[in-house]
């Protein structure tokens, strides 16, 4: 195609303005659907999780047993009556802030950066936003299977921390900057052992596709040049990639992990908001729905993130017991009516959900069990003792699979 | 042409981005806003990419950068001491070189591209916007005919990594 050609194509224009609208339509749809039907709830669920998970570590009555309230006996004296209320298990607390969110002002502090200050919330989100593109959830149930998977996914990472950088500098306030600097030194450095560990299940699939990922822990295990489990057995768990090279991956897997807590900002690796000292790092000068715009994006990333880590090493939802339970139910498809539905993607869906939930649940159990870690124990972790063995991980899975193969 | 279209008008969309946001970059009062704007410019050339059908370099060029190259800009511009906030060319020095220089990039640019017979190239023959995966085939040519300027850049990569560890280290131990 000549460039002539391709402006040739200008005069007729009103013409491919109903098809450009049609590709608008195909491709965000898709996408907004992704948001509503995944990643809203899953922010919401994350959050009333990490409330009471934590409010039941900590004794603390607000977020674990909170209800809507309908009448206090002694209100008018003392407010110590009994109480009459609904019972919702601490999720009265989480439609109380989220009230008090909405009637926040959105403020601009004065002196910031008012474009970068209220544009860095949605840069963030559109990070978050974008692992989900390639979270294969289940059998079809992946919005773009690209052929570059597994470093798309590394890649979108990277515009998180620009969002970061933004909002830190757009808020003219020293603790903002001091915050935004952290994450940005952190995430930095810890992208490199995650890219390394990443790499050790892509060595053994030998492609960076999320689906062929899967399919191949779907297959056989040969352990070191030696078949230890048929294809058969291999749907239960015993394919993963956590088994193969054996001890190998397994380290590779708990690098991976902490590596992606350290890219999530969490605690232990939550230096860049560290309350004690930071006030809320770059989150300082937040309000209202921004703030929270923020905190979908982290959870929204949370789990997306603890997907990819079951697909990389726990076999996505291709393989593991509940999945090879369910494939033991004599069902091909199910009639919705509108159309058919695969019992694979049922089942798929079951198993990914578990390893995905539980990953989840592991993060916020860290998050509240394990003090805040100092700089120099940070950078030391990454530096010395990661890269080190994910270099280590990467030599051996290459020789596992010259054996393998 | 058909399907097409479609991907021509992303291809224009991703080419406005581009040259817009470099628009931006160039004439932004702020320095900030040049180097965040610059964000926009990146995934505007990661998209023509992909456009191209070249599915490992628009992942790769995000990677390196606006993982890479952006957040080393942002963070100079962040962290160099008193940066005007709101800098502005009082008057053009350096005119006629720049003019020389920039002239001289575009005729070759203009040259190389109206010189090549695009629908010759061995991609171009498929239908337009069919994705190929071509990392296999980069990672193999990288390993065998491209072996010595690859090994050339990781040595070159090596130094510069020691020696901005010696230099961040400071003092003469």
């Amino acid at each position: 195609m000549s460039l002539n050609d391709l402006f040739g194509q200008i005069p007729g224009w009103g013409e491919y303005v109903p098809s450009f609208v049609q590709m608008l339509i195909i491709a965000f749809v898709p996408a907004l659907l992704v948001v509503l039907a995944v990643l809203t709830p899953v922010g919401i669920m994350g959050v009333y999780a990490e409330r009471r998970w934590s409010a039941f570590m900590q004794d603390r009555l607000g977020p674990n047993r909170v209800g809507l309230p309908i009448w206090f006996d002694g209100w008018q004296r003392d407010y110590t009556g009994k109480p009459w209320y609904i019972k919702l298990w601490g999720l009265g607390q989480g439609i109380a802030d989220g009230v008090k969110l909405l009637g926040k002002e959105d403020f601009v502090p004065p002196g910031g950066d008012a474009f970068l200050f209220l544009s860095a919330p949605l840069v963030v989100f559109a990070g978050a936003l974008g692992i989900f593109a390639a979270l294969p959830m289940s059998d079809g149930l992946i919005a773009a299977d690209v052929n570059v998977g597994v470093f798309y996914i590394l890649a979108v990472g990277a515009v998180e921390i620009i969002g970061v950088l933004m909002a830190g500098w757009a808020s003219n306030n020293k603790w903002s900057l001091l915050g935004a600097m952290r994450e940005v030194a952190q995430v930095v450095a810890y992208e490199i052992p995650m890219a390394m560990t990443a790499l050790c299940p892509v060595i053994l699939v030998g492609s960076l596709q999320m689906t062929e990922i899967i399919a191949f822990q779907q297959g056989g295990l040969n352990m070191w040049g030696i078949d230890v489990v048929g294809p058969e057995l291999a749907q239960w768990g015993l394919g993963w990639n956590l088994w193969r090279a054996f001890p190998v991956n397994v380290v590779a897997m708990v690098i991976f992990y902490i590596c992606v807590l350290a890219n999530l900002k969490r605690a232990p690796f939550d230096l860049p908001e560290a309350e004690s000292e930071l006030v809320s790092g770059f989150l300082t000068e937040y309000s209202g729905m921004r703030w929270s715009l923020f905190f979908l994006a982290e959870y929204g990333a949370m789990f997306a993130l603890s997907g990819i880590t079951a697909t990389l090493f726990l076999g996505g939802w291709g393989s593991g017991p509940v999945f090879g339970a369910l494939s033991l139910v004599p069902v091909e498809t199910i009639d919705l009516g509108v159309g058919m539905l695969k019992w694979t993607t049922v089942a798929g869906i079951a198993e990914f959900s578990w390893k995905t939930v539980l990953l989840m649940l592991l993060m916020i159990n860290i998050r509240w069990t394990l003090p805040r870690l100092r700089i120099d124990q940070v950078m030391s972790l990454c530096y010395k003792y990661f890269v080190p063995f994910a270099m280590g991980c990467i030599l051996l899975n290459g020789l596992a699979a010259v054996m393998g193969s | 042409m058909g399907d097409g279209i479609g991907i021509q008008l992303a291809f224009f969309a991703f080419s406005a981005l581009t040259v817009g946001s470099a628009l931006l970059a160039a004439t932004a009062r702020k320095i900030v806003h040049s180097a965040f704007s610059l964000l926009a410019t990146f995934f505007g050339v990661a998209g023509i990419y992909g456009v191209l059908g070249s599915d490992f370099m628009a992942v790769t060029q995000v990677v390196v950068y606006v993982g890479g190259i952006l957040v080393l800009l942002v963070f100079g511009v962040l962290l160099t001491d008193r940066v005007p906030d709101e800098f502005q060319m009082k008057k053009p020095r350096n005119y006629v070189p720049a003019v020389i220089a920039s002239g001289l990039t575009f005729v070759c640019l203009a040259w190389a591209i109206t010189g090549t017979e695009w629908t010759r190239l061995p991609h171009m023959l498929k239908e337009v916007g069919e994705a190929t995966p071509t990392t296999a085939a980069i990672g193999k040519s990288l390993l065998t005919d491209y072996l010595l300027p690859f090994e050339f850049a990781s040595i070159l990569l090596l130094v510069v990594l020691v020696g901005a560890a010696r230099v961040a280290r400071g003092g003469t131990r």
